[in-house]
């Protein structure tokens, strides 16, 4: 379980060099990196597009369908997996419904023909 | 059964597709591309996850995933556009709901997760970053109900105050923190939950003082939370792929409220604070409210005056949200363009009900979105225009924002639609706007009004124009 996981391969690292930083540190690299990146390209999202950024945003955070997706994978049914199954239904509504409702949004911006 | 490594780089490629999925709508051209990169990039993800070792529950996780994607895709296709603002904010709740969820069972579980050491005890870093996950998502998951009900109308949008407000909202905040803190040091259940009821409880709370049209802002702020929440999911699972598009969607959000509060020159404390608009209109220069003169006019009247000027700017609002009038709106552009009259529509940042509303109304009423301009970009054009139609618009047009430094909205950047030779406003009354001001445009030489819904309004102007 753990060794498939990519936090793990920074903790086995750091079993060996004692110099490595903890995992949670690479995390927190590419957390304030991501921000740099979000800050940059939303900016120059236009504005006119501004209500389905967030539409589409909404199916972006809806990412943490993969932890509920692990929080459900074990066969045994007990409130662990059953909170997460219902977190992977609520996720999965976000998802396609971000997604689709974006898609008809965007269809609409038309052209002067 | 993939390694590792090959893990990684899918939810690197993951990342990447997203960030191009964001990128994509710097133009509606490349927009729907963008939507394209998105879809295939969580499908990746999804993909990757299901097939790790320990996720062995397909049946059930497939049932979840369907019952959602049916749920979802209904919905995405009857949502009337109209009801945009209220969509996303129940989405975002979704959100906040699920890491709750997803941060429960973690505690529930947390050898599944990887993140406990071999007695089955949680990481100390893992038990604070839970914490976080969790109390984001939980004050997500209420604030964003609450600004839910306020745009859907099943909840007053007026602002809800009593004196001690926010003395309590910082008691239960330092409730909510200590809880947390308990929470960390001994592991039990009883902090835990203690500090997510107390999370709910703080999300109402911190939403009922904030008036309807703040709305805008609270959903962009909300849009954030729910990022930084996917975000603090992803720090406890050790999963950097929901840290990216966590922190993606949180600064998304995050310039989302800093452009909305510019938009209406306040700052996010003051919106936060609440209350803005539930006061009795306040009276600009003393007499403001006493009777002016003004003129008012017919459908005819505002007919003859378009038929004769050779550029027109349509100024829409709130107003023709809420009449649905856009697409009688198009009718009468349309009819305009056949006499050879330039028509443009200038768009304020915060018209509509959350960023953006407007121009997917009128995208949705077929209207060019190159005609339809934002604010900086047409300003300078409203001297050379003939006539100016404001619909359903009301605070963003009123001149006191530059010319009255007494005015609560004075340093407000308005659409100088006063330049303009000629100014049509089509307005059900001569009624205050949110900010409970008087509008000086509406007592000009230059102005008339037609007293109409915005809808009646255009059918008249339709009929009148052939």
């Amino acid at each position: 379980m753990c060794a498939s996981l990519p936090c793990d391969m920074a903790g086995q690292a750091a079993a060996h060099v004692s110099q490595t930083p903890d995992p949670f540190m690479m995390s927190f690299s590419v957390f304030i990196l991501a921000i740099f990146v979000g800050y940059h390209v939303v900016w120059n999202v236009t504005p006119a597009l501004h209500t389905p950024l967030m539409s589409v945003t909404n199916a972006i955070s809806s990412i943490v369908i993969v932890g509920a997706i692990i929080a459900s994978g074990p066969i045994e049914m007990n409130l662990a997996t059953v909170l997460g199954l219902i977190a992977v239904g609520l996720a999965s509504v976000n998802i396609f419904g971000g997604f689709m409702v974006t898609q008809r949004m965007l269809a609409m911006f038309k052209k002067r023909s | 059964m993939l390694s590792a490594n090959i893990v990684a780089l899918a939810y690197l490629v993951a990342s990447v597709l997203i960030i191009l999925a964001l990128k994509g709508l710097s133009s509606p051209e490349s927009s729907r591309r963008g939507n394209t990169f998105g879809m295939v990039g969580l499908v990746i993800a999804v993909v990757i996850t299901l097939q790790l070792s320990s996720v062995q529950n397909y049946t059930w996780i497939f049932i979840a995933i369907a019952v959602g994607a049916l749920i979802g895709g209904v919905a995405a296709r009857k949502i009337p556009m109209t009801h945009m603002p209220q969509t996303v904010a129940f989405m975002h709740s979704l959100v906040g709901l699920a890491a709750v969820l997803i941060a429960v069972s973690a505690f529930a579980n947390p050898v599944g997760y990887g993140i406990a050491d071999t007695f089955g005890q949680m990481h100390v870093s893992s038990r604070i970053e839970l914490f976080l996950g969790a109390f984001i998502g939980a004050i997500t998951f209420t604030a964003s109900l609450i600004a839910f009900g306020k745009l859907h109308g099943s909840l007053s949008g007026r602002p809800v105050t009593f004196s001690g407000q926010h003395i309590l909202n910082l008691i239960l905040g330092i409730l909510m923190i200590g809880a947390g803190v308990m929470f960390c040091i001994d592991l039990t259940w009883t902090p835990f939950l203690a500090m997510l009821f107390v999370a709910m409880l703080l999300g109402v709370l911190l939403i009922i003082p904030i008036g309807g049209a703040d709305m805008p802002v609270i959903v962009s702020m909300l849009n954030s939370y729910s990022g930084w929440a996917a975000a603090g999911i992803g720090f406890t699972l050790g999963n950097n792929m929901l840290i990216v598009a966590g922190a993606l969607v949180g600064s998304s959000g995050a310039i989302l409220s800093y452009i909305m509060c510019k938009a209406m020159n306040r700052s996010l404390f003051h919106v936060l604070l609440g209350g803005f608009g539930n006061h009795a209109p306040v009276a600009t220069g003393g007499a403001a409210l006493e009777a002016r003169p003004f003129k008012s006019g017919s459908a005819e009247d505002a007919a003859f005056l378009l038929k004769n000027a050779r550029s027109v700017v349509i100024v829409p609002g709130y107003g023709l949200a809420v009449a649905r009038a856009q697409h009688a709106l198009k009718e009468v552009v349309d009819k305009l363009l056949e006499q050879d009259i330039q028509v443009k529509f200038a768009i304020h940042p915060v018209a509509g009900r959350m960023p953006g509303h407007m121009n997917v109304l009128l995208a949705e009423a077929d209207v060019p979105y190159d005609i339809v301009h934002e604010m900086d970009e047409i300003n300078p054009e409203f001297g050379d225009t003939d006539v100016v139609l404001v619909i359903g618009a009301n605070d963003v047009t009123n001149p006191a924002a530059k010319t009255d430094p007494t005015s609560p909205i004075y340093g407000m950047p308005i659409l100088d639609v006063s330049k303009a030779a000629h100014v049509l406003v089509i307005k059900r009354s001569l009624s205050v706007g949110y900010a409970g001001l008087d509008n000086d445009l509406f007592y000009m030489d230059k102005t008339m009004m037609i007293f109409d819904d915005a809808k009646k309004a255009c059918e008249s102007l339709i009929h009148v124009l052939d």
